[in-house]
């Protein structure tokens, strides 16, 4: 999952996870930036490195599991040392702070290593989807772009065979695809057209369908007057009420005109699928936001598998 | 558009936000990604300029119509000044992390050879690109040498979008340690006469690193803290003057956040962490505030909605609802914020009928903040 700061990304991730899980896929979702969003989505308190269950599966519903983990370089780098028979100045390398040293020797070595532990997960078979949540946009361009840089800059050894396999993942689009997470404003459209073709030109990497995310929903009524309305059902309005009415209707109808402005830009630059998600009026997701989210997305996947191609 | 009834700003905090504007030299917008920041700080530099100050903004990665507006369409190291119908100036530049570096190097290198050699080297070039903090150092970087090399009134100045977002209060710190770091004292021991012993461990780890990375790559590292040797001195006083300006009486630090509550956490986290630093937020604007219709409470109206489902009148209340309880929320959470940064101002910025990418759009947001 890959969109500009802002945007609802790890929302998303979290949306996507649910999703899969209620399809019977168990899912892991792989933070990379210590953020603790996600697990407050599902109602748990935070995340480590090792593996939590944000959501058990088997209940009435038929869900799968929904797990994360966080990855940072420093574990990563630990974990990468000790599998290759290095583990005693692992240690001392992190503690020491030379990996900066090394990560600015050798620039995408801490991507490398971070995107070389997700594509161990997905060898392992530990879920049947492992979903990314990658840094902001602009950045998840260069994270993904690490392995091509990387082998540019280091000719041999065992990060180059790392990257070389991380490559080999991304350009697999049976195997890896990167969803794009955007909202209906002009700003975020252009960036998220933007980072789609620079994923495409220089990482090589497969798009899904793009998510449009915080969309408001359509109401119909909108354009009635509120005291004709109100006298036509019978209802007596209160003193200010028909302007607080007129205004809120108003203001949605004006917000929807350019939301589907935005909506229609993004399709003409982006010839992708999209998946709209609900902005649901609330400032936090909780469980419960999450399963309405999770339901919609599953909808909307629905209608498109429905569509004729 | 009619954006509805946004909470009138108190004219205590308007002054306040004036004040900012007209008294300080310097003033820092920070807050976490995807809030405004590079738009509000734009806004803040526009209200300088009016009120008769010589404004300079440096941003970091605008947006591309925010950047045409500023005359940014060119990657430019060195501002540009945008003509306008206000009675001081108004300046613009665009944040270069490599040749703000770059330029740090040529200023503290003894002798023009030892410049050339540090900007020639492929680990120095990694450096912009790779090491983290090194982008919001080179953004307090460039707000010192604006500071005191060019003359402005009033400095504005957009922070990077980094998860860390305030790495920039330890980027200075971070890089001397870096430059000093205890493996480039081993490296370069050999002609410092230290213990065998130390040049012994360096030998194993450098091994270490080159079985992992190669040896080239470990080669460029070690010549480049050869070459740079006895200019961390220069470095660590350059950062403990930009450290003390950014302390200091004239410095304004304003927090830039939207009503969600994960951004309002941020937030919290971010006055915090400024006030473990010694520094006091100034302001606090919020962006992207949905307006309140009515004055009724959003589960009242909700009630109703229900009640009337079905109805036109049922709809148009189930909108209202819909408002009203997303406003009450953001209230909520943006209360407890404006408490915790007490007694800074505070503004609300309403959501706007499109992305703020001119002067024009620039205006209509200083409206919600300054004094009119």
């Amino acid at each position: 999952m890959a969109g500009k700061g802002g945007v609802g990304k790890t929302t998303v991730s979290a949306t996507v996870a649910r999703a899969a899980a209620l399809c019977g896929l168990s899912t892991l979702v792989v933070e990379v930036e210590g953020k603790s969003g996600l697990a407050a989505m599902f109602g748990r308190r935070s995340l480590g490195y090792d593996e939590v269950v944000l959501a058990a599966g088997g209940g009435p519903d038929g869900a799968a599991d929904v797990r994360a983990r966080t990855l940072t370089a420093d574990n990563a780098l630990v974990e990468y040392l000790k599998d290759h028979g290095l583990s005693r100045v692992s240690q001392r390398l992190v503690s020491s702070g030379a990996l900066d040293i090394v990560a600015t020797a050798a620039p995408g070595i801490k991507d490398i290593l971070l995107l070389g532990k997700v594509k161990q997960i997905e060898r392992s078979g530990v879920a049947d989807l492992v979903i990314l949540d990658a840094p902001a946009a602009g950045h998840a361009i260069t994270f993904l772009q690490s392995a091509r840089s990387l082998l540019d800059s280091v000719g041999v050894g065992p990060i180059n065979a790392q990257a070389r396999d991380v490559l080999e993942l991304l350009e697999d689009h049976q195997r890896c695809q990167v969803m794009l997470v955007t909202v209906p404003e002009e700003t975020p459209v252009n960036e998220a057209a933007e980072t789609a073709f620079s994923l495409e030109d220089k990482v090589g990497i497969g798009l899904g369908p793009i998510v449009v995310n915080a969309v408001y929903p359509h109401v119909d009524g909108l354009d009635t007057d509120p005291v004709a309305a109100a006298a036509a059902a019978g209802v007596t309005l209160r003193p200010g009420e028909a302007e607080a009415l007129a205004s809120a209707a108003s203001f949605r109808r004006d917000r929807l005109t350019l939301q589907d402005e935005q909506l229609s830009r993004l399709a003409d630059q982006l010839p992708l699928p999209q998946l709209r998600l609900p902005f649901l009026f609330t400032t936090e997701i909780g469980p419960a936001e999450l399963d309405r989210l999770a339901r919609a997305l599953l909808a909307d996947i629905d209608a498109l598998a429905r569509l004729p191609l | 558009m009619r954006l509805g009834a946004v909470t009138t700003p108190a004219a205590a905090d308007t002054a306040a936000f004036d004040d900012l504007v007209r008294e300080r030299s310097i003033v820092v917008c920070c807050g976490s990604g995807g809030v405004g920041k590079t738009t509000t700080a734009a806004v803040v530099a526009l209200e300088g300029a009016r009120r008769g100050r010589r404004t300079v903004v440096v941003t970091i990665d605008p947006a591309r119509r925010l950047a045409d507006a500023l005359g940014l369409a060119g990657l430019s190291d060195t501002p540009s000044r945008i003509d306008g119908d206000w009675p001081g100036e108004l300046w613009a530049t665009m944040l270069d992390t490599k040749s703000t570096f770059d330029s740090l190097v040529a200023k503290y290198a003894s002798t023009p050879e030892q410049g050339r050699r540090i900007l020639a080297n492929r680990f120095y070039r990694n450096i912009s690109g790779a090491l983290s903090g090194t982008q919001e150092y080179m953004a307090m970087e460039k707000l010192y040498e604006l500071h005191e090399e060019s003359n402005f009134d009033l400095v504005v100045v957009d922070t990077p979008p980094t998860r860390n977002a305030l790495d920039f209060l330890d980027a200075p710190r971070r890089l001397s340690r870096f430059l000093e770091h205890r493996l480039f004292r081993m490296l370069v021991a050999p002609s410092r006469g230290m213990l065998k012993a130390v040049n012994v461990a360096a030998q194993a780890f450098l091994r270490t690193v080159s079985r992992v990375v190669g040896g080239e790559v470990v080669d460029d590292a070690i010549a480049f803290f050869q070459a740079f040797e006895g200019m961390e001195e220069g470095f660590r006083q350059r950062a403990a003057r930009v450290n003390e300006l950014l302390a200091a009486d004239g410095t304004a630090f304003v927090l830039v956040a939207s009503p969600r509550r994960d951004t309002v956490d941020e937030a919290h986290f971010f006055a915090d962490r400024l006030r473990e630093a010694g520094i006091t937020v100034r302001g606090l604007i919020v962006n992207r505030v949905h307006p309140r219709f009515g004055a009724g409470l959003p589960e009242a109206v909700a009630e109703r909605a229900a009640t009337l489902a079905g109805s036109d009148i049922g709809a148009l209340y189930a909108n209202l609802a819909d408002f009203e309880l997303v406003a009450s929320r953001e209230h909520g959470h943006v209360a407890g914020l404006a408490a915790a940064v007490a007694p800074a101002p505070m503004a609300w910025v309403p959501f706007l009928r499109s992305d703020v990418h001119d002067i024009d759009g620039m205006a209509q947001v200083a409206d919600h903040i300054f004094t009119r």
